[in-house]
This record gives C-alpha cells, structure tokens and sequence, in this order.
C-alpha cells in the first residue's frame, strides 16, 4: 500500500508535460544527463544557442526516424519526450542554463537491444545534424567526446 | 510429431524476439576508425602499424579490408599488396606481399637491372585493452600486442651483404588513442625486430646479430569525419655492414571516400637503402574495407 501511495505522490508532483505519455516515476537529476557540462559559453554559442540546439536534436531525431540502420529502435517511441530530453541533455551538457529532467542513460535505453553499430549509426547522425547547423568541426567533435563515453550504458550486454 | 514441436518452437521464438533485436547490423566503426593498411598489412598508418582492428566491424562481427601501397622512389619503387580481416574488434590476422624494384639501381649494386626483392609478411594481432575511440572520459589508448612473421625471397643476396637470416619475426605493443576533444589521433609501437630494411634484406646482420628495440610513433589530425593528416616516425635497426639504415618518416592525408574506400597520400622519406643516398618520395595507398 505505502509504495503505491508514493508512487501516487511522485507521479502527481510530476505532469505529464503537453504532448508526451507518462512514465514510471524516478528522480530527476543532473547527474542523470550521464556527463558533466562544459564551463563557460564557447560551446553553448558554438552550437548557436537555443534556437541552433533545437533544430539539431529535431534533425537528429528526424534522420534517426528515417535511417534504415536503427528506424526500428525509434518506432512505438514518445518522439516527443525524447525531442524534449535530448534538447535539455545537450543544453545542460553545453552550458545553456537547462537541468536535464530525462531517465539516465542506463534506464532510458533498457531493454531495446542496442548494438555497437547502432551508436555509430547515431553519432553519424548526430555529425550531419551538427554539419547542418555549421557547428564547428573542432565543437562537434567536444561534445561527442562527452556523449561516447555513454555507450557503455546504452549498448546492451 | 517431433517436427510440429519444432515448429511451434520456432514460431514461439520470432514471436518473443522484439523488433529492435534483430539481425546484426552490420558495419559498425566510424569512419577512419580502423585506421589505414601499413605497408606491412596490419592496421595502421602507412609506415606504422597501430592498435586498432583492421575492418568496419564492432564487437559483434567479422570485417576485413584490402590495400594496394605504391611507394616510388628516385631509384626505387616499393609495392605491396595484403588483406587483414578483424574478428570481434579484438583480433586482427594479415598478410602482405612486399615487392622492392632495383630499376637501374639493380646494376650498379652488381645484381642486375630491374632486380627486386620481395618477402610475404603474415601478421596477428590482439587487442588487450581499451577501446581508441569510444573511452573518451579516460585517458588509457587502446593496446594491441602483435606478430609479424616475414619471409624474404632472396636468400643468397641476402647472405652476400652479410644477412644472417631471410626469414624473421617481429614482435610489437602499440598504443593508440584517439583524443576527439582535440581532435587528434595518437599512435606508438615499440617493436622487436631484426629486420634489416623491413625484412627485405634479411634479418640481423654482420654489424648486428639479434633483436632490437624499435619505435613507431604517429601523430594527426582530424580535419573533418573523413579527413585525417599527420606525420610518422619510425626507427630501424642498422644490422649490416655494407650499407647503413636509418629512420623511416613521412607526412600523410587519409581520406575516407565513404564508408568502404580510401586513399592514403604521403611523402615519404625512407632514408638511404643498399647505399643508394637518399630515397625520398611518394607513397599512394588505395583500401577497401567491410
């Protein structure tokens, strides 16, 4: 009964932000974002701030939704959380001001059977969203270097 | 009877297996990831070899690749030709076929024009830790540990310039590391090796018997996902009398032209050989690879 109150209480001090379906409760947490940020604003700005970082995570998803390679990891998805904590996580990581509010890397890629391949597919297209945006190659390459060290909780076993 | 259980085992089995779990995908490194083909045949630079797997597969799967190496020189050219395959991005098995024309050269040194050289070089590798690419919040490379068994075809010249041996194994740890905030590629090898001018002209020597310690060290640049230039060192031994050795270096662009081809430029500059001053020219590397 008690876990179930909880449950209850966690989920209510949570809404469910417009558009998205709910999740399980858990603990927010920077930490959860799976790196530490950048000091400083180079890179936030390198990224051309909120509007730049906003329409690379929506190229991103856009070209994973349709990439032969991995479209399958991305279909019965909540496209939309995923667009939403993918921009905090890149926005925390670059120093924009955001607090990462998404599951851990661990929690959040459970059970969907990634591969090594899957990763690289990801960071290519991670590359040509960022090449879209003329995101300076030097830049690109920083926060990937945050972002790769992750595949160790999101390839599966 | 026996069949419908089988079956209906087979059946249960698709069904339980989700989507996302398919087949393996295939490939799997970024580009430039696996390195180039060394002259030698294992994954590396063009002169050095380094520590990552040759082939475009992870963990998960088999790759290879294939090189074609023209190295002309002002009174030598030097070709060779191999294939590597990469098992589970942890072992690396090579062969390379090395052929080095005299030209006219060939005469001078009293062996006849157009004498060539030639040795089959057949190689593993095992990588033993880290991961060069991927292990970007630690500092430790990837290390490979490898073997290089080469078999040089003219015995008896070889033993006139005073060659003890024309067969000869090289042993090497490599580090390798790629350090993406900078965008820069690292590469060592210590080596021990006998080999007098890779192998070519035998192994150990009247000035020198036995193994020497030997260093390889590669350094690049990342200048986009399919554009990599650097420089390379690499010491040799000096083992015979008749002619000294020196190191071998060069300045390079590798250039992936998409995921299963690529180009390797370089001016090399590979020292004296066999008397002959100087030899300083172009290195052209042609690779596939799955």
């Amino acid at each position: 009964m008690f876990p179930f109150a909880l449950a209850l209480a966690l989920q209510s001090a949570q809404p469910v932000p417009a558009g998205e379906e709910p999740v399980a409760p858990y603990a927010h947490a920077n930490a959860n974002a799976g790196a530490t940020p950048f000091e400083g604003q180079a890179m936030w700005r390198a990224f051309g701030g909120e509007p730049g970082v906003r329409a690379i995570v929506d190229d991103l998803v856009a070209r994973n939704v349709a990439d032969p390679r991995i479209a399958d990891i991305f279909k019965s998805r909540d496209l939309v959380r995923l667009r939403r904590t993918l921009y905090e996580q890149f926005c925390y990581l670059l120093n924009g001001g955001c607090d990462y509010s998404g599951q851990t890397m661990a929690t959040a890629h459970k059970d969907m059977g990634i591969q090594q391949a899957d990763t690289a597919a990801l960071v290519e297209n991670l590359q040509a969203a960022m090449r879209h945006a003329r995101v300076p190659f030097p830049a690109q390459n920083r926060l990937l270097a945050k972002l790769a060290p992750m595949h160790r909780d999101v390839v599966a076993k | 009877m026996k069949r419908h259980h089988l079956a209906l085992g087979c059946l249960c089995l698709s069904l339980a297996t989700p989507a996302v779990a398919g087949d393996r995908r295939a490939g799997g490194k970024l580009l430039l990831t696996n390195g180039v083909s060394s002259v030698e045949g294992a994954a590396g630079g063009g002169l050095a070899s380094w520590a990552l797997i040759a082939g475009n597969e992870t963990r998960d799967g088999i790759g290879g690749s294939a090189h074609a190496t023209l190295v002309a020189l002002p009174d030598f050219d030097l070709e060779s030709a191999g294939v590597a395959i990469g098992i589970n991005d942890r072992v690396e098995l090579s062969y390379a076929y090395q052929r080095f024309d005299t030209r006219a050269a060939g005469a001078a040194l009293g062996l006849g024009r157009g004498f060539t050289f030639a040795q089959h070089i057949v190689g593993a590798k095992l990588r033993i830790a880290g991961d060069a690419v991927w292990d970007q919040d630690r500092w430790l490379p990837q290390f490979s540990i490898g073997v290089q068994h080469k078999i040089a075809d003219q015995g008896a010249v070889i033993s006139a310039v005073g060659g003890r041996s024309s067969r000869g194994t090289d042993f090497y740890l490599s580090a390798t590391k790629v350090v993406l905030a900078r965008s820069v590629v690292l590469a060592t090898t210590l080596r021990a090796t006998k080999a007098n001018q890779f192998g070519l002209l035998g192994f150990g020597g009247d000035r020198r018997r036995g193994y020497s310690a030997q260093v390889e060290g590669s350094a690049g640049i990342l200048l986009s996902p399919s554009l990599l230039v650097g420089a390379e060192l690499r010491t040799k031994p000096d083992n015979l009398r008749f002619a000294r050795e020196q190191k071998a270096a060069d300045v390079f662009a590798a250039w992936a032209i998409g995921r299963h081809a690529s180009i390797t430029a370089a001016f090399v500059d590979l020292g004296d050989i066999a008397t002959i001053r100087r030899q300083r020219g172009a290195f052209l590397s042609l690779q596939g690879s799955f």
